[in-house]
C-alpha cells in the first residue's frame, strides 16, 4: 500500500471511530437545546447497541437492527422524561438512573449474545460519486449509518436554523416560563427533543454493534455516552463543531489503535488513557471562558418545569 | 388522562421517610415481574435474592463486607450532593486509593511493622483526594464540569491500575496472571469478627457517618455546604466561599473513597486486582439518594444495596441468573426512588373523566389552565410573577 | 360618553379566589375603543390576577366576560389575541438568547391568518423561513416607523436596555392589530423621559381607537394619561371615576381605604454633617461577573455616606445595582480586576471578605429575597442564622448554637411583626412582604453601622412599606449609616437625604434631595446631565434620535 493508501485508510478508520460520537451529540444536543440535560447517553447508547444487535441476529435483517437500536435508546429515553418531565425529578440524577439501569439491563438482555458473529453492515458504495480518485473511497463508500450520521447532522443544523419547530425549541430553552406565558407546551417539546436524544443515542450503539465492532460485549461503550456529553460542551452548543468534535476524538481514539499497530513503545493502556484524558483537556480549554459557557449554553438546562409554578 | 399532579402547600414530611420505602416495594413486585418474565419462579427468585443470602452468620458478615465500601463512600458523596457538588467520580478515587495504599504494601511486603497498616490507610485516603483534586482544581479555577471530568479520571483511574499489574507490579511468582503479590500480614486489615471476613473497615465506615451527622447537623461547615448547594446567591451574600466548599466536597468524598479502596484490596481481596471494585463508586450515588442523603438513611440503604450484591451473588449459583441482574435491581431501585420522590412536593389528584384536556402538569384540576399564579405554596410563586423583579433585566 | 354602542369590552362579576385569598370579587368593568383607562390598586389588589383572567391565563371561578356585547369564552392566550386582546407583560416575555426577530416571531400565532381577521399578510409570522423573516421584518420596519419605536431587528435581547425590551413587546403587541392593549405596570422600568415617550405612543393609539387597559399604583401617571379609572381594594372595585374630577390625593384615599400615618421620614435639617464619615468608596472599579447574563462593569464608583444619613440611589434596572450591592458587602469570591477602595469606619476593608464586613458592622438587604436574601427551604431560625452568627454570637466553636438562633429569630418576627406560624416555617412559606420585614428585620437586630438595602420596599402593600422605611429612618437616627438602592424614584424622594443616580455602571454625584427635581433624576438615571458622567449618555433616553438612524439601518439591509 502506497502513502495515500495509509492515509485514506487512517482516515477512514477515524470516520468510522467518530459516527457514534457524532450520532449520540447531536442527539443530546438537541435535548440540550430544548433544556434537558439528560446525563444518561452511556445507558441509551448500550441499550441501543445490544437491541441493534439482538434484532440483526434474530431477523437476520440489518434495517431492523438500526431501528431497533434507535427505540432501543428512546425507549429508555421515555423513562427518563417520565421521571425528569412528568414527574419533576432531578434531571441529574435521573440521568445518573439512567446510565446505571442502562448497562445493567444491556448486560442482562445480552448475555446470550456474547460471542455471537455477525458481519458487520454492508458498505454501500454510492454510484459515480465512490469512482472519484481519493474522496470517492474517502466519502462515497460506507455504511448506511455513516450517511445517516451526515444526514442527521445537515437536518439538525436546518432544524434548529431555519425552522419553526427548531425556534420554539430554542426558546424553550432559553426560557420555559416565557414559552409557557406564549402559550408553548413546553413539556411537548421537551418530550420530543429527550425522545429524540434517545434515538440518536441508540443509533450510536447500533452503530457500535453493528458497524463498528460488530459484536456485543457488555459495557462495549466504555465511556463515549459521557463523551458526546463532552463534546456537546466543546461545541458550545453548535451543531457544526460537533461534527468537528466528534472527527478529532475519532482520530485520538484511532491514534491509540495505529500506535499500537505499529509498536510504539507506549503501554497500551496509556494510549487507551488518550480520549479520556483529551476530553478532559478539551473541556478545560473551552470552561475557562465563563461567559462563553453561559452566552452558549441554553438558559433553561437541566431545570425542572412545572407549569402551575 | 384523569390524573393530575398538584404541588404541596408544603413538602410533606412523611413521604421523605415513605418514598424509599414505597420505592423498595415497587422494585421487588418489578423485579418479580422481571424474573417470571425470564422464566424463574418469582417467589423463589426473591428467596434467593434476599433471604438465603442473610441465613446463616457468614452470610451477615458478608453484608457487613459489602457495606463498608458503599457506606464509607455515599456518606461522603451525600456531603457534596447536598451541596450541590456532583463528584461521580468516586469509582475511580477507589481506584487511586487502591493503587496508593496497595503500592505501600507491595513496596513495603518484607516488612513487618505495625505501623505499615496505618501508613497505608493514610496513603489510600491520599490518593484518593490527589485524585479528586484534579476535578477539584478544575472546577475552581477553570469551571469545569465535575461530572465530567471525575467521571472520565474514573476511566483513567482504571486503565492506570490495569497498567500497574500487568507490568512492574505484577507477581514475579504469578504464573504471568495480572495480579500483584499477595499483601503480607502486616499489610492485611484485622478481621474483627473472627471466622469470617468482616474487617475494621465497618467501624470506620460508622465512625465517618456519625462524623457526618454532626457535621452536617450542627455545624456552620454543614451549614455553609447546604445553603451553598440550596441557595448559591445566598451563600455569596452570607460570605460561604463557593471554592472552598468544592474543595471539602471533593477531599471528603476522595479521601472517603481512597480509604474504601485500601480497604477493600487490604481486607478482602488482598492483593492488587485489575478489577477490585463491582462499580461500589456507582453504586454509593444510590445509596445516597436511597438514603435520603442523610448520614442514618444512608447507613441503612448501604447494607440493602450491599443486599443486592450477595443477592445476585446467590442467584447466580442457586438459581443460574446472570450476575447483571444486580445492577437492574439497582438501577430499578433509583428510578423507582426518583419517581416516588414526586410525592414529597407534588401529590396526585384523580380529577375524573371528562372535564377537557388536563393533562400532568396542569395546575389546579386544569382550572387556572395555564396556571401562571397560584396562592398557597404558590401564593408566594404568583407573587413574584406579578411583582416587579428587580432583578430581572 | 354619549356612545350608546356596546363597550369593547365588559367585565361582570369577575370572582377568583386561590386557597386562602379571594383575589377578585364580583368586579366589573367597562372598556371602550379609544380610551386609556386606569385598573388602579396597590400591591396585592387583584389588579394582576384580572388582567390575567382577561388574557386567559387565569380562569375566573366565576363571572362573565363580554366582547363588543357578545359573551366571549377566553379559554387561553390564543383566545385572547384571536379577540383582539394584547397584553404587555409587566415581566417581559422575552429570550435573551434570541434576536428581537426571532422574539417577535414566536410571539405571533404560527400562521397569522389563522385568527381570522384579514388585513395580514398570512405568511408573514409563520416561519423562521427565510422570505419570512423578510417580510416580518418588513412589519416590524413599518410599526416602529408609524408608532416611534425604534427596533434593531438583528440584535439579541441580552444586549438591549429595558426600554428596548419593553418596544419589542409593544410592537409585538401591535403587529396583531389589538383593539385592546393591556399595560401591566409598564413605567416600573423606565426613566421618567422613558415614560414620557411611552405615554405618547399610547396616545396616539387611543386616537387610532384602540382601548388602552393601564394598570399602575403611580397616580401621577395615571391622572396624566387616563380618562377614567377603575380602583381595586382587596380584589373588589371600590370606585370607578372620572380622572380629571379627582386630585392624586383623592385618588390615593380610595386606593389605600385609608389615609396612611403621615410619617415625616425627612431628617431634621439640622441634624446635618455633625457626624463622622462610616462608609467610603473611592474609584470603585470591578469587571462585571463572569458568566451572568448582563452582567454590568462597576466604573470609578465614588461614595461617602455620614452616620445619621440616608444616601439614595436611583436607576433603572440592570445598571449595576446589584453589582454595587454584591461589590459593597464583599459578597463575592475575590476577583481580580477590582480597583478602588472602600473603608467602613476609616478601616480598608481590602481583602475582607463579606463575613468579615460584618464583623466591622455592615449589613445588606439584597434586592432578591428568595434565594438571595433568605433561603426558601430552609427555616427562619436557620436564615436568622445566615446573616447574623457574627454579630449576635449564634456559633460556638463551629457548631450551631439552635435555641440562641431561635431566640433571635423570634425576637424579629415580634419586633417586626411578621406573619409567620413560628421559627420553624420556611421561609418559602412567607408572603412577600413578610419575608421582607423577617429580612430587614435580622439585619437591623445586628446593629449594623452601615447598611446596604436594595429594594426595600418592592411590591409590598403600603403598610408594610411603611414600616419598613420608619424602621430605616429610625436606624439613621441612631447614627448608622444607610445607602438605600432602588428603582422606586418616588419612594428615594421621599426617604433620602442625599440622592444619586446610576447607570451602566457609572454612580453620579450625589445631590441634596430637596434640591434636586424629578427631571434631573431622569436624565441622571439616563446617563445624562452630570458633570461628572458624561460618556454614557444618549444611548437609553433620545429614542427619538436613534429612530432616524434605526430607519436608515433597516433601509440599507
Amino acid at each position: 500500500m502506497d502513502i495515500s493508501g495509509i492515509l485514506i485508510a487512517a482516515l477512514l478508520t477515524i470516520i468510522t471511530a467518530a459516527t457514534p460520537l457524532l450520532f449520540a451529540a447531536l442527539g443530546e444536543l438537541v435535548a440540550e437545546k430544548s433544556g434537558v440535560l439528560n446525563l444518561g447517553v452511556e445507558g441509551m447508547i448500550l441499550l441501543g447497541a445490544v437491541c441493534g444487535f439482538a434484532a440483526v441476529v434474530f431477523t437476520g435483517n440489518a434495517a431492523a437492527g438500526i431501528v431497533a437500536g434507535a427505540l432501543g435508546g428512546a425507549a429508555l429515553a421515555s423513562v427518563f422524561a417520565l421521571l425528569a418531565l412528568g414527574l419533576q425529578a432531578s434531571q441529574v440524577a435521573t440521568g445518573l438512573a439512567l446510565t446505571i439501569f442502562g448497562v445493567g439491563l444491556s448486560a442482562l438482555l445480552g448475555q446470550d449474545l456474547v460471542g455471537i458473529a455477525y458481519a458487520g453492515l454492508p458498505k454501500i458504495a454510492l454510484p459515480v460519486l465512490s469512482k472519484l480518485p481519493v474522496v470517492g473511497q474517502l466519502l462515497f463508500n460506507h455504511d448506511i449509518l455513516v450517511y445517516l450520521s451526515w444526514a442527521l447532522l445537515a437536518a439538525v443544523v436546518w432544524f434548529l436554523s431555519r425552522t419553526r419547530a427548531g425556534l420554539v425549541l430554542r426558546a424553550v430553552g432559553d426560557s420555559h416560563a416565557v414559552a409557557h406565558a406564549l402559550g408553548y407546551s413546553v413539556l411537548r417539546i421537551r418530550l420530543f427533543a429527550t425522545l429524540f436524544g434517545g434515538a440518536c443515542a441508540g443509533l450510536a450503539g447500533a452503530y457500535l454493534s453493528l458497524a463498528y465492532s460488530p459484536l456485543w460485549i457488555e459495557n462495549m461503550s466504555a465511556g463515549r455516552g459521557w463523551i458526546a456529553l463532552a463534546l456537546v460542551v466543546f461545541a458550545t452548543w453548535r451543531p457544526w463543531r460537533v461534527l468537528v468534535g466528534a472527527y478529532l476524538f475519532g482520530g485520538i481514539t484511532i491514534a491509540q489503535l495505529h500506535a499500537q499497530a505499529l509498536g510504539v513503545g507506549v503501554p497500551a493502556q496509556v494510549m487507551s488513557m488518550l480520549p479520556y484524558l483529551a476530553t478532559i483537556a478539551v473541556l478545560v480549554l473551552i470552561s475557562r471562558d465563563r461567559g462563553k459557557i453561559k452566552r452558549n449554553a441554553p438558559a433553561c438546562i437541566g431545570k425542572a418545569f412545572h407549569p402551575s409554578s | 388522562m384523569p390524573i393530575e399532579l398538584s404541588r404541596r402547600p408544603s413538602p410533606s414530611r412523611a413521604m421523605v421517610y415513605l418514598s424509599p420505602l414505597l420505592a423498595l416495594g415497587i422494585t421487588l413486585t418489578a423485579g418479580m415481574v422481571l424474573f417470571a418474565g425470564m422464566g424463574v419462579p418469582p417467589l423463589a427468585a426473591l428467596h434467593a435474592f434476599f433471604v438465603e443470602p442473610l441465613s446463616n452468620a457468614y452470610g451477615w458478615a458478608e453484608l457487613g463486607v459489602k457495606a463498608t465500601p458503599l457506606l464509607l463512600i455515599a456518606v461522603a458523596l451525600a456531603v457534596g450532593f447536598r451541596a450541590g457538588v456532583w463528584n461521580i467520580g468516586a469509582e475511580g478515587q477507589l481506584t487511586l486509593g487502591a493503587i496508593c495504599g496497595g503500592g505501600i504494601a507491595l513496596l513495603l511486603w518484607r516488612s513487618d511493622g505495625a505501623w505499615v497498616l496505618p501508613l497505608m490507610l493514610a496513603g489510600g485516603v491520599a490518593g484518593g483526594m490527589a485524585w479528586a483534586a484534579i476535578p477539584a482544581f478544575l472546577k475552581t479555577r477553570f469551571n469545569t464540569n465535575e461530572i465530567l471530568t471525575s467521571l472520565m479520571l474514573t476511566y483513567v483511574a482504571t486503565l492506570l491500575l490495569s497498567l500497574l499489574v500487568h507490568g512492574p507490579w505484577r507477581d514475579p511468582d504469578g504464573f504471568n496472571f495480572p495480579e500483584s503479590r499477595i499483601f503480607s500480614d502486616a499489610a492485611t486489615l484485622p478481621v474483627i469478627w473472627h471466622g469470617t471476613r468482616l474487617h475494621l473497615g465497618l467501624p470506620f465506615a460508622l465512625a465517618l457517618a456519625a462524623a457526618v451527622w454532626v457535621l452536617l447537623a450542627r455545624s456552620l461547615v454543614g451549614f455553609q455546604l447546604k445553603v451553598n448547594g440550596q441557595a448559591p446567591a445566598a451563600g455569596r451574600y452570607a460570605g460561604f466561599s463557593e471554592r472552598a466548599t468544592v474543595w471539602f466536597c471533593f477531599a471528603l468524598a476522595g479521601g472517603a473513597a481512597g480509604l474504601a479502596g485500601i480497604v477493600e484490596v487490604s481486607g478482602p481481596i488482598g492483593q492488587l486486582l485489575p478489577a477490585i471494585s463491582p462499580g461500589y463508586g456507582f453504586t454509593a450515588i444510590i445509596v445516597a439518594f436511597l438514603g435520603r442523603l442523610h448520614p442514618l438513611g444512608v447507613a441503612l440503604a448501604a447494607h440493602l444495596l450491599a443486599l443486592s450484591y450477595l443477592g445476585g451473588e446467590s442467584a447466580q449459583i442457586t438459581l443460574n441468573l446472570p450476575l447483571a441482574v444486580t445492577g437492574v435491581f439497582q438501577g430499578m431501585l433509583l428510578f423507582f426512588l426518583l419517581a416516588c420522590d414526586v410525592l414529597i412536593h407534588y401529590r396526585f389528584r384523580w380529577r375524573g373523566y371528562g372535564r377537557g384536556r388536563g393533562r400532568i402538569g396542569r395546575g389546579h384540576g386544569g382550572r387556572d389552565g395555564r396556571g401562571r399564579g397560584r396562592r398557597g405554596h404558590g401564593g408566594r410563586d404568583a407573587r413574584r410573577n406579578l411583582e416587579p423583579n428587580p432583578a430581572a433585566a | 360618553m354619549s356612545d350608546t354602542s356596546p363597550p369593547l369590552l365588559s367585565l361582570r362579576g369577575m370572582t377568583k379566589s386561590f386557597p386562602g385569598v379571594v383575589a377578585n370579587q364580583g368586579v366589573d368593568l367597562d372598556l371602550r375603543g379609544g380610551e386609556i383607562h386606569a385598573l388602579l390598586g396597590e400591591n396585592g389588589a387583584g389588579k394582576s390576577t384580572l388582567v390575567q383572567m382577561i388574557y386567559g391565563v387565569l380562569k375566573a371561578d366565576a363571572g362573565r366576560m363580554l366582547w363588543r356585547g357578545q359573551a366571549a369564552d377566553i379559554r387561553d392566550p390564543a383566545a385572547a389575541r384571536a379577540l383582539g386582546i394584547a397584553l404587555v407583560f409587566q415581566h417581559f416575555s422575552l429570550f435573551d438568547s434570541l434576536s428581537v426577530l426571532e422574539n417577535i416571531a414566536l410571539g405571533l400565532p404560527p400562521d397569522d391568518a389563522a385568527a381570522g381577521r384579514g388585513n395580514r399578510n398570512s405568511a408573514a409570522g409563520r416561519g423562521n423561513s427565510i422570505a419570512g423573516r423578510a417580510r416580518l421584518r418588513d412589519r416590524i420596519h413599518a410599526i416602529s416607523a408609524r408608532y416611534g419605536l425604534p427596533l434593531h431587528a438583528d440584535r439579541h435581547v441580552y444586549q438591549l436596555s429595558v426600554g428596548e425590551r419593553q418596544r419589542i413587546e409593544i410592537v409585538r403587541c401591535l403587529l396583531q392589530a389589538p383593539r385592546l392593549l393591556i399595560m401591566d405596570e409598564p413605567t416600573s422600568v423606565l426613566t421618567p423621559q422613558e415614560t414620557a415617550r411611552l405615554f405618547e405612543t399610547l396616545r396616539q393609539l387611543a386616537a387610532e381607537g384602540l382601548a388602552v387597559l393601564y394598570i399602575s399604583h403611580k397616580l401621577d401617571e395615571i391622572t396624566a394619561l387616563c380618562r377614567r379609572a377603575t380602583i381595586l381594594r382587596g380584589g373588589r372595585v371600590v370606585d370607578c371615576v372620572e380622572v380629571a374630577s379627582e386630585s392624586a390625593r383623592s385618588l390615593a384615599a380610595r386606593m389605600m381605604g385609608e389615609e396612611l400615618p403621615d410619617a415625616d421620614l425627612r431628617r431634621p435639617a439640622a441634624a446635618a454633617d455633625a457626624k463622622a464619615l462610616r462608609l467610603q468608596v473611592t474609584g470603585l472599579s470591578r469587571a462585571p461577573a463572569a458568566g451572568v447574563a448582563g452582567g454590568v462593569a462597576l466604573k470609578a464608583i465614588d461614595l461617602a455616606v455620614r452616620g445619621g444619613e440616608i444616601v439614595g440611589i436611583a436607576g433603572v434596572a440592570g445598571n449595576g445595582q446589584d453589582e454595587l450591592l454584591t461589590a459593597l458587602c464583599g459578597a463575592a469570591d475575590g476577583r481580580p480586576g477590582d480597583a478602588g477602595r472602600i473603608t467602613i469606619d476609616g478601616r480598608d476593608c481590602a481583602g475582607a471578605g463579606a463575613r468579615a464586613r460584618r464583623r466591622m458592622g455592615l449589613a445588606a438587604v439584597p434586592a432578591e429575597r428568595l434565594g438571595h436574601g433568605a433561603v426558601a427551604a430552609m427555616s427562619l431560625a436557620d436564615n436568622a442564622f445566615l446573616t447574623a452568627f457574627e454579630r449576635r454570637r449564634l456559633l460556638k466553636l463551629g457548631f450551631i448554637r439552635a435555641r440562641a438562633c431561635r431566640r433571635f429569630a423570634a425576637e424579629v418576627v415580634a419586633k417586626f411583626k411578621v406573619k409567620a406560624p413560628g421559627v420553624d416555617a420556611l421561609a418559602a412559606s412567607l408572603s412577600g412582604g413578610n419575608l421582607q420585614k423577617f429580612i430587614v428585620g435580622r439585619e437591623l437586630g445586628q446593629a449594623p453601622g452601615i447598611l446596604i438595602v436594595a429594594q426595600p420596599t418592592w411590591g409590598l402593600d403600603a403598610g408594610a412599606a411603611q414600616t419598613i422605611r420608619v424602621a430605616l429612618r429610625a436606624l439613621a437616627e441612631r447614627g448608622a449609616a444607610i445607602v438605600v438602592i432602588s428603582q422606586d424614584l418616588d419612594e428615594l424622594m421621599e426617604l433620602s437625604d442625599r440622592i444619586g443616580a446610576i447607570c451602566a455602571g457609572r454612580l453620579s454625584r450625589l445631590h441634596d434631595t430637596r434640591a434636586v427635581s424629578v427631571e434631573r433624576m431622569g436624565l441622571l438615571m439616563a446617563g445624562a446631565g452630570d458633570d461628572g458622567a458624561g460618556v454614557a449618555t444618549v444611548a437609553t433616553v433620545t429614542a427619538g434620535a436613534t429612530t432616524e438612524s434605526a430607519t436608515e439601518t433597516r433601509h440599507a439591509d
